[in-house]
């Protein structure tokens, strides 16, 4: 199971970092979202799949999964929230003062005098 | 009283939190965060004093034992950088009173500047690997604002180019802690020290050192990694670019700093000799990129990047020696690097260009501007009484112990480049012909931005001379760097 995960996290790496590295910043936006999911998804992995029952207290349970990785995890996404939910106003503003969303047109030539 | 040590961070979240009522009464905001700042500075000068009496303070949350709840630990690395951040945040909340504009002070500057203290302090004083992903996060949202705050094209634009690389940069921290975590299993910095211990460094244990360098020299700007910082920190205004010189890279450098001395000591041959290298190549670029610029900003911002290769290549040498130098001229770097920007500042203020082909003559009608600006780049530089000349003999004669014997040479090389590259700005700027003069200079707001800063410079000349006071708190530092034990047994002893 973990080896399947690590080819799903992989493949998510690569789809975020080609969406990076392209010049529509809407893309570049989606791909830091693909990026934070397959950070996510490697912690989970990381954190190995042993156990059966969820990490909540039960009578009878004894095998229970690792708890803190989905404590971290939790921490992590709603992070990314903030921060993408800032940089996506971002990109919307920047999109209205700069009248464009190609990052190669973003240059600072009208300052280097 | 053991949670004495948490009030640096709590002091400046507090008043960030009644900071955010009132944002259109500019002197309730500008009165309650000198306050808060004031408040911090005595907290965390008496949490230097505590620490150095009683050894490292260690407080962990909810009365759990060591390895299991959140610990956060001030050592004199520590607190001697916590007590640097707050008094810098304070002078260069005084100095923004003129410059930063009354649009952006009612708009939510001051709670900004708060909650950054609070992460870089937060930062500084953790002893969990998540939890300081989570105080970099506090930080780095808060400089995300104000980057942005103001709204100009260019700063929109560059903010951008910084988010996008603290995002890519933040998400690779994640997945490093990840791949830690699944290795040694625990996250608790003193805990993970020993562990890895015990597994002697495995060859997996060196590839996570190098992810580490990796994350903590994008937020740094070593070498391969600095190209997004001198265009984003030209963007904002003096006053934040001065906090953002002083605080954002050094809590990168600090992060390798504390990682490489307490975590990855078992594969010196690789690793430090790889940040030995990265080091060197840092302060070549740094120092191209100094000369090259005519650009006052853009000289001291190359001079950011040389000043992390200097404190690098401390650390990489791993003997005591160096490493007392490293603490020595980080400090003193905080110190001048925010002088320089306020300065500079002044300059610009003055003379209404960044252009030091069109300045000149300031020597005739601003003669004190131009003393104490030569009185700081010669600190930059490290002549003999100023601050920045300790520090480097230290790091200089620990590289000569560890037997790197041309890349020491290159260190002393490379205070030349950094001499030139200031001096250049003073021998244009104040000496020649009269340049340009901005129309409407206020002498009331010249003299508001130059008492803060003729008062840093105090400060970094009080360094210098008395480094006989400081000297002890640096020892104890610098033992605690070089001997990871004395750490991890405060840690493991205190939470019983």
């Amino acid at each position: 199971m973990e080896i399947v995960m690590a080819f799903v996290c992989g493949f998510l790496f690569m789809a975020a970092m080609y969406l990076i590295l392209s010049r529509s910043l809407l893309r570049i936006i989606i791909g830091t979202g693909l990026l934070s999911h397959g950070a996510h998804l490697l912690i989970l992995t990381m954190g190995s799949f042993g156990g059966s029952a969820p990490p909540v207290l039960a009578d009878g349970v004894t095998d229970y999964v690792d708890p803190l990785p989905q404590a971290l995890i939790l921490t992590a996404i709603v992070i990314s929230f903030g921060v993408t939910a800032f940089f996506l106003v971002l990109a919307y503003r920047a999109y209205h003062e700069l009248k464009t969303d190609d990052m190669t047109l973003m240059k600072g030539s009208e300052h280097d005098e | 009283m053991n949670n004495f040590l948490l009030l640096p961070i709590i002091i400046p979240f507090f008043f960030g939190m009644i900071l955010m009522f009132g944002q259109k009464n500019i002197s309730y905001q500008r009165v309650t965060s000198l306050v808060g700042l004031l408040i911090s500075i005595v907290c965390a000068f008496l949490l230097l004093l505590n620490v150095y009496e009683n050894g490292p303070q260690v407080v962990t949350f909810g009365d759990w034992p060591v390895p299991f709840g959140i610990t956060m630990v001030a050592d004199s690395i520590s607190s001697l950088l916590v007590l640097t951040t707050l008094t810098l945040a304070f002078f260069i909340v005084w100095y923004g009173f003129k410059s930063i504009g009354k649009e952006r002070e009612q708009f939510f500057y001051y709670p900004g500047v708060m909650f950054i203290i609070t992460g870089v302090n937060g930062a500084f004083t953790t002893g969990d690997i998540f939890n300081l992903f989570v105080f970099f996060e506090v930080l780095l949202m808060s400089s995300y604002l104000l980057i942005v705050l103001g709204g100009e094209k260019a700063q929109l634009r560059e903010s951008i180019k910084y988010i996008l690389v603290n995002v890519l940069s933040s998400a690779f921290f994640v997945i490093t802690v990840a791949f830690l975590y699944s290795v040694v299993g625990t996250l608790n910095m003193a805990d993970i020290s020993i562990k890895i211990a015990e597994l002697n460094q495995p060859g997996i244990l060196t590839v996570i050192a190098v992810l580490f360098l990796l994350v903590f020299g994008m937020k740094a700007a070593i070498f391969p990694l600095y190209f997004w910082l001198p265009s984003a920190y030209a963007a904002p205004p003096i006053p934040v670019l001065a906090l953002f010189g002083a605080l954002l890279t050094k809590v990168g450098v600090y992060a390798i700093m504390r990682t490489y001395t307490l975590f990855f000591t078992h594969d010196l041959a690789y690793t430090h000799e790889l940040l030995l290298i990265l080091s060197v190549i840092t302060i070549l670029a740094g120092c191209i990129g100094a000369l090259a610029h005519f650009d006052v900003k853009q000289i001291i911002i190359y001079n950011i990047v040389i000043a992390v290769g200097v404190i690098l290549f401390g650390v990489a040498q791993m003997n005591e020696v160096a490493l007392e130098g490293a603490m020595f001229y980080l400090i003193h770097d905080m110190i001048i690097k925010a002088a320089l920007f306020m300065l500079i500042g002044i300059v610009i203020y003055v003379t209404g260009t960044t252009n030091l082909r069109k300045m000149g003559g300031l020597m005739k009608t601003y003669p004190a501007l131009g003393w104490f600006y030569i009185i700081a780049a010669f600190g930059l530089a490290g002549v003999p009484p100023l601050s920045g000349f300790v520090g480097k003999l230290l790091i200089v004669q620990g590289g000569f112990e560890a037997g790197n014997l041309w890349s020491s040479v290159f260190i002393l090389a490379s205070s030349i480049a950094v001499l030139l590259s200031v001096i250049r700005i003073f021998i244009y700027a104040f000496w020649g012909e009269q340049g340009t003069i901005s129309p409407n200079v206020n002498p009331s707001t010249y003299k508001g931005l130059f008492i803060p800063t003729m008062l840093l410079v105090f400060i970094s000349v009080a360094y210098g001379v008395g480094t006989e006071w400081i000297t002890p708190f640096m020892d104890h530092a610098a033992k605690m760097l070089i001997d990871p034990s004395i750490y991890t047994d405060a840690v493991m002893k205190g939470g019983e």
